[in-house]
């Protein structure tokens, strides 16, 4: 028999993490259909819009559209892949996995965390996904700040992963999946800079952009990747840190009041 | 509660607003018994179950689950039993293997005995061979077998079975209960089911407790119940016993929801 003390626990608690992390992996690894299909969205976006807008934004004297569009599009990857690894959950929760878990001698906490985090990887590895799409697409960015654009990456997944995980806790089910769509992920998109620059903006428009966490993300992202922000490097990582232990607590909390 | 009772339930009530869902139940299930709850749909059998296995908390009652109380030492409970669900709880997109492989670590099953212990249920309930196969190409009946299977990973003293044999072929559902049967009689597993097939309770049952409108209306041998009610089956008893209205479905949201996920699903997975 396993003697269970205290190192014992921790270490057991930490490969429960690991456990719920691998299981997202292999799933995300396993369904190519998915991996290829949330490609097509930010593709759709790179090329109507970056071939689409980019002259109009060169006349405006802005430069070269794809180069402020890159960012704003991998955020957007990361956005909704991180959103719906959150929201699965739900499926989880009525025929799945989720039952099996719940009724486990583990700590919600710990499944809370280790689904959240192999939800955050998953989103991130869309994310370098489709920096790799914005290089044929035209992207041409400083790689030197790369482990800094990818820790962006990681915090923006985090966030919006345990969003979704606070949304799907309180859910009973999809019905009220396309009103989360509409109001919540869809604006947090684009109010977040990833396709227009902030300068300049309507008060009320900007207020929104300046409380929304992926405003924070894009342009660290962009810091990172051109040098150029609008905010600040040390107010993107504050802020954005600020929205993680938020969001995960939040989420945490909500998870760990889910009805069986 | 008596010393051999496995589970041990007194005066338990779950209400939700006014409506009590459970009313004041109390019964002891010994040992190494098969114990069947039946009860038409919405009379509380998966209310009680939830409350059984920690999933919900009782509104009132005391609960004793292999000498744990869910109050008090939930975690305790939980590694006491193991639980085939009513809907499926597997992860499709994994195999077969890595389905108990997760439940093993979840249940902090030694490492060094997980392989083992792995082989040795896979090749009890005759999925050995289709280990390394995702489970969504598996049929009904072979989920259910590696369910109970997995459920039985951590070496539980209790089995929960909720409409274990629902939607299986008379074939599979015989199977099913020799697996069952056996790991009763060879193990002393203790198991606690749900059914509406009478047939499999009068040839499975030591015990059968009928529950309906969330209030106890019989608990007894087969024989016993059968006696009291005069008839001559338990399904007559169990109809006279609980009335031939016809009750609504209270799984009838989550059965549309899993008719839009299988359109969903359907779309954009394959």
């Amino acid at each position: 028999m396993v003697h269970l003390d205290d190192n014992f626990m921790k270490s057991n608690t930490f490969y429960i993490i690991y456990i719920l992390w691998l299981r997202q992996i292999k799933r995300y690894f396993r369904s190519k259909s998915r991996i290829i299909g949330s490609l097509g969205q930010p593709i759709l976006f790179l090329v109507a819009l970056g071939f689409g807008l980019g002259p109009v934004y060169a006349k405006a004297g802005g430069g070269d559209y794809i180069q402020f569009l890159a960012p704003g599009v991998i955020a957007m990857g990361i956005l909704f892949t991180s959103i719906f690894s959150g929201i699965e959950i739900i499926w989880d929760r009525q025929f799945g996995f989720l039952k099996e878990t719940l009724v486990a001698p583990v700590s919600r906490l710990s499944i809370m965390l280790g689904r959240t985090l192999g939800g955050a990887t998953v989103a991130c590895l869309q994310g370098l996904a489709v920096l790799a799409i914005s290089f044929i697409a035209g992207f041409r960015p400083e790689l030197a700040m790369l482990p800094l654009a990818v820790a962006f990456m990681i915090g923006i997944a985090l966030v919006f992963t345990a969003l979704g995980t606070a949304i799907a806790s309180v859910l009973e089910d999809m019905q009220g999946f396309q009103l989360i769509m509409n109001f919540v992920v869809m604006p947090i998109f684009f109010l977040s800079g990833a396709l227009f620059p902030l300068e300049s903006l309507p008060a009320a428009i900007k207020f929104l952009v300046n409380i929304n966490p992926l405003s924070y993300g894009v342009d660290g992202l962009r810091y990172a990747l051109l040098g150029a922000s609008h905010f600040n490097l040390g107010t993107d990582i504050a802020v954005l840190s600020g929205f993680i232990v938020a969001f995960v607590g939040v989420g945490a909390w909500l998870f760990s009041r889910i009805k069986a | 509660m008596t010393a051999d009772s496995r589970i041990s339930v007194k005066n338990l009530t779950k209400k939700y607003g006014k409506l009590a869902a459970v009313d004041d139940v109390s019964f002891d299930v010994p040992a190494g018994s098969t114990f069947a709850f039946l009860g038409p749909n919405g009379a509380g059998k998966t209310t009680t179950i939830k409350m059984l296995t920690t999933l919900v908390p009782p509104t009132s009652g005391t609960i004793m689950v292999n000498g744990f109380d869910p109050a008090i030492d939930s975690h305790g409970v939980r590694r006491s039993f193991g639980i085939v669900f009513q809907d499926p709880s597997l992860d499709d997109e994994l195999t077969a293997y890595e389905n108990m492989f997760f439940h093993a670590g979840l249940y902090g099953v030694p490492r060094v005995e997980t392989p083992g212990r792995i082989k040795e249920m896979l090749e009890f309930v005759e999925l050995w061979d289709r280990k390394d196969s995702q489970t969504k190409t598996f049929s009904g009946g072979m989920k259910r077998r590696l369910e109970i299977a997995r459920g039985l990973l951590h070496t539980p003293s209790v089995l929960f079975l909720d409409e274990p044999t629902v939607g299986l072929d008379p074939q599979t559902r015989n199977h099913i209960w020799s697996y069952i049967k056996k790991l009763n009689t060879e193990r002393g597993l203790t198991v606690f089911f749900t059914t509406h097939y009478m047939e499999e309770v009068e040839k499975t049952a030591d015990r059968v407790a009928i529950i309906d409108h969330g209030k106890l209306v019989a608990i007894d041998t087969v024989e016993g119940i059968i006696t009291q009610a005069g008839t001559t089956s338990l399904e007559e008893a169990f109809i006279k016993l609980t009335g031939h209205t016809i009750r609504s479905d209270e799984a009838s949201s989550a059965e549309n929801f899993r008719q839009m996920s299988k359109v969903w699903r359907g779309a954009s997975r394959r």
